[in-house]
């Protein structure tokens, strides 16, 4: 039997400047997950994935990534890691902070933030 | 100091005009990820979890000013304003955009610096003691040989595609400050009995899922044996590595499944059949870099006015006390500048303090500078009648921490707020740990102790040698942080022993503070270092200390 299938993203990162993407129902990419396409069906995600890897030009390394709905209806990533890429380096204001993105999922320990 | 020659620029130049036409194919389309990646890793561009990073060789940690200032030029006009310099010696870039990437390079070549062979199952950047040529305690400076080492290795047709990278790390003194042990070869240099200049040869070291030190593969190697014997170990290593299993794939694993018997076998084999090919031109070559490696015009002037400042100024000898190392020159000092500001990300330099850097070593250090593996920055010649200058401008830059050595001169690895491969984050645990020792304000007291963290197996923080080591793992999607105690990366080098479970973010700094603080109750005298404790203890008090069971620690 197989597992059951959690929601899923699709993210990349941007070819030129290498932050985080991730791909929108609309078939653009966007710098804010909270834009993004949560896939809830498998073989709808395998044809997101697939589409998103026909674009080699425009972004690096597309992979499915585990989200769930949000309390306003978009997209937030599960594991901390996925977090972090919503958020940027927490040593510093840059990336999608700095860009006034809003960071979605848990990142532990918010509080050690410094030098901002 | 060594300036490229004309094939070394000509060589830089037409690899930065190949990698240009590589972006430009890449951004148009012509050129997939997977066929781009290798030729991006090959210039040291990776990509992150936020960004591309640059990684940019310093060989042998030595910089001269305008090789600083144009690191704080790229800093400032291609990246965030800062760079990070990290434990192979080597600065990172952590916001470059590909389309820059070539005009970066460029304009590091302008300065004879590149990115070449810093990724990539090759050679990698030549590591050197970041005292070389200046510390009391050397018998000779290690660069001319390291430079040879990396004009021989660039580009060699036959080590392009090793098994997987390989590092090299060289010392000219008996106290072992580039960490030789945990390199794939690590070099001593000796003299033997005779007086002749040679080398120890250390083989199969190296830290990561599986730390191993490095096993004495020939006692004494003659100076002029040195390429044809690197090239017999590189040659066995490349046909008996294992090249199935990623995993396996280092020398010290080669070494360790075939045994050092056996290996060197093939080594000393192999040496026997190259070493009449070697005619003598590479001696000639290094002797031509040695010239260049030549000392600087050491000055003859009184101390007195230092001495008299010192005893004036508390804030000044606390830091002279630990900031500074003997030279061998007299009336010298070797001025190590910490990047370990409490607080502050451990390696970090604006491009401002770059320039003060740059500035102080032109004008007080004769126009050189090293990067330790310990990501300070030093000044390795500095006379002591500057040094209250020195101090001065280094404090209004925020540069004159006085904690070289100590409890919160701590190395991490970029960890999760970077790094792809991380499964935690360093930096916020170095960032808190410092933070908490400057309020216990117990550091100066505690002594020499060397924290090291790392944010995943791979070890780049070196914690398996940290006296206390600190790695970084993923449980079950939180950050949980496991203890190593009594790692060691010098002369008496030790793979630290694991602890019990590890502690999750919000209690491994007071878990490292109870160990500490448990330390001072523990040890025989003001002199026992936290090391040297550990050594003699054992594990079991610091496991009471660490997991706060009273039993253990009242047994102690
Ligand atoms: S130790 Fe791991 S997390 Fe740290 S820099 Fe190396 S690969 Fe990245």
């Amino acid at each position: 039997m197989s597992r059951r299938f959690t929601p899923k993203v699709v993210s990349a990162n941007h070819l030129i400047e290498g932050d985080a993407v991730w791909l929108t129902e609309d078939d653009r990419w966007t710098r804010d997950i909270a834009q993004a396409e949560l896939i809830e069906d498998e073989a709808v995600a395998q044809l997101r994935l697939l589409f998103a890897k026909s674009q080699p030009a425009v972004v690096v390394g597309p992979d499915l990534v585990d989200a769930v709905k949000g309390a306003d209806g978009g997209p937030v990533p599960t594991h901390f890691r996925e977090a972090f890429r919503t958020h940027g380096p927490t040593n510093y204001l840059h990336g999608k902070r700095a860009e006034g993105l809003t960071p979605r999922g848990k990142i532990p320990g918010n509080e050690t933030l410094s030098n901002v | 100091m060594y300036k490229y020659n004309e094939f070394d620029e000509a060589f830089v130049r037409e690899r930065v005009r190949q990698f240009r036409t590589q972006v430009e194919r890449r951004i148009d389309g012509s050129l997939t990820e997977e066929e781009f990646r290798p030729l991006r890793l090959m210039n040291g561009l990776y990509l992150q979890l936020h960004a591309y990073m640059l990684r940019v060789a310093i060989p042998y940690g030595t910089l001269n000013p305008d090789q600083m200032r144009q690191l704080a030029m790229i800093a400032e006009r291609w990246d965030r304003g800062y760079g990070h310099f990290t434990t192979r010696q080597n600065i990172q870039f952590n916001w470059p955009r590909l389309k820059d990437v070539p005009d970066i390079l460029d304009a590091l070549a302008d300065v004879g610096m590149h990115a070449i062979q810093t990724s990539g199952n090759c050679v990698r950047n030549v590591t050197a003691d970041h005292f070389a040529a200046a510390a009391a305690d050397e018998i000779a400076d290690p660069r001319p040989v390291a430079e040879l080492l990396r004009e021989w290795s660039t580009d060699h047709p036959e080590f392009q595609f090793l098994p997987r990278k390989f590092k090299i790390a060289i010392t000219g003194s008996p106290n072992d400050r580039a960490v030789t042990r945990a390199h794939d070869i690590g070099l001593r240099m000796v003299r033997n009995e005779a007086g002749e200049p040679g080398f120890e040869v250390l083989v199969g070291g190296g830290l990561g899922r599986t730390p191993m030190l490095a096993q004495v593969i020939r006692d004494f190697l003659p100076k002029a044996d040195l390429l044809p014997y690197i090239e017999a170990i590189l040659g066995a290593y490349n046909l008996k590595g294992r090249r199935d299993n990623k995993y396996k794939a280092r020398i010290k694993i080669t070494v360790f499944e075939n045994g050092l018997d056996a290996f060197k076998a093939d080594v000393e084999e192999r040496f026997a059949r190259l070493r009449s090919q070697w005619t003598g031109a590479d001696q000639e070559i290094l002797a031509e870099i040695e010239a260049q490696f030549a000392p600087p015009a050491f000055r003859n002037a009184p101390v007195d006015a230092y001495e008299a400042f010192r005893a004036g100024n508390g804030v000044f000898r606390a830091w002279t006390d630990v900031n500074l190392h003997p030279h061998k020159v007299d009336g010298y000092a070797i001025v190590s500048i910490s990047l370990k500001k409490h607080g502050a990300t451990p390696g970090d330099a604006t491009a401002d303090q770059m320039r003060v850097m740059a500035d102080l070593a032109e004008r007080y250090g004769h126009g050189e500078l090293r990067i330790s593996h310990e990501q300070n920055v030093i000044l390795p010649h500095v006379h002591k009648s500057d040094l209250p200058a020195v101090w001065a401008a280094l404090r209004e830059a925020e540069l004159a921490t006085a904690n070289i050595g100590l409890v919160s001169d701590i190395i991490a690895c970029p960890g999760m707020d970077y790094c792809a491969l991380a499964t935690a984050r360093s930096i916020p645990i170095a960032q808190q740990i410092a933070t908490r020792f400057e309020e216990l304000k117990v550091e100066h007291e505690v002594g020499p102790l060397k924290i090291k963290i790392s944010g995943c197996i791979n070890a780049c923080g070196h914690h398996h040698v940290g006296h206390i080591g600190i790695l970084g793992l993923d449980r079950a999607g939180v950050e949980n942080y496991q203890v190593t105690l009594g790692g060691d990366g010098t002369e008496t080098a030790a793979i630290g022993e694991k602890m019990g479970p590890g502690f999750p973010a919000e209690e491994i700094v007071g878990a490292v503070e109870r160990l500490v603080l448990g330390y001072l109750e523990v040890r025989r005298d003001a002199e026992e270092t936290f090391l040297e404790a550990f050594r003699r203890l054992g594990p079991e008090p610091f496991k009471g200390f660490l997991y706060g069971t009273e039993e253990t620690a009242d047994a102690a």
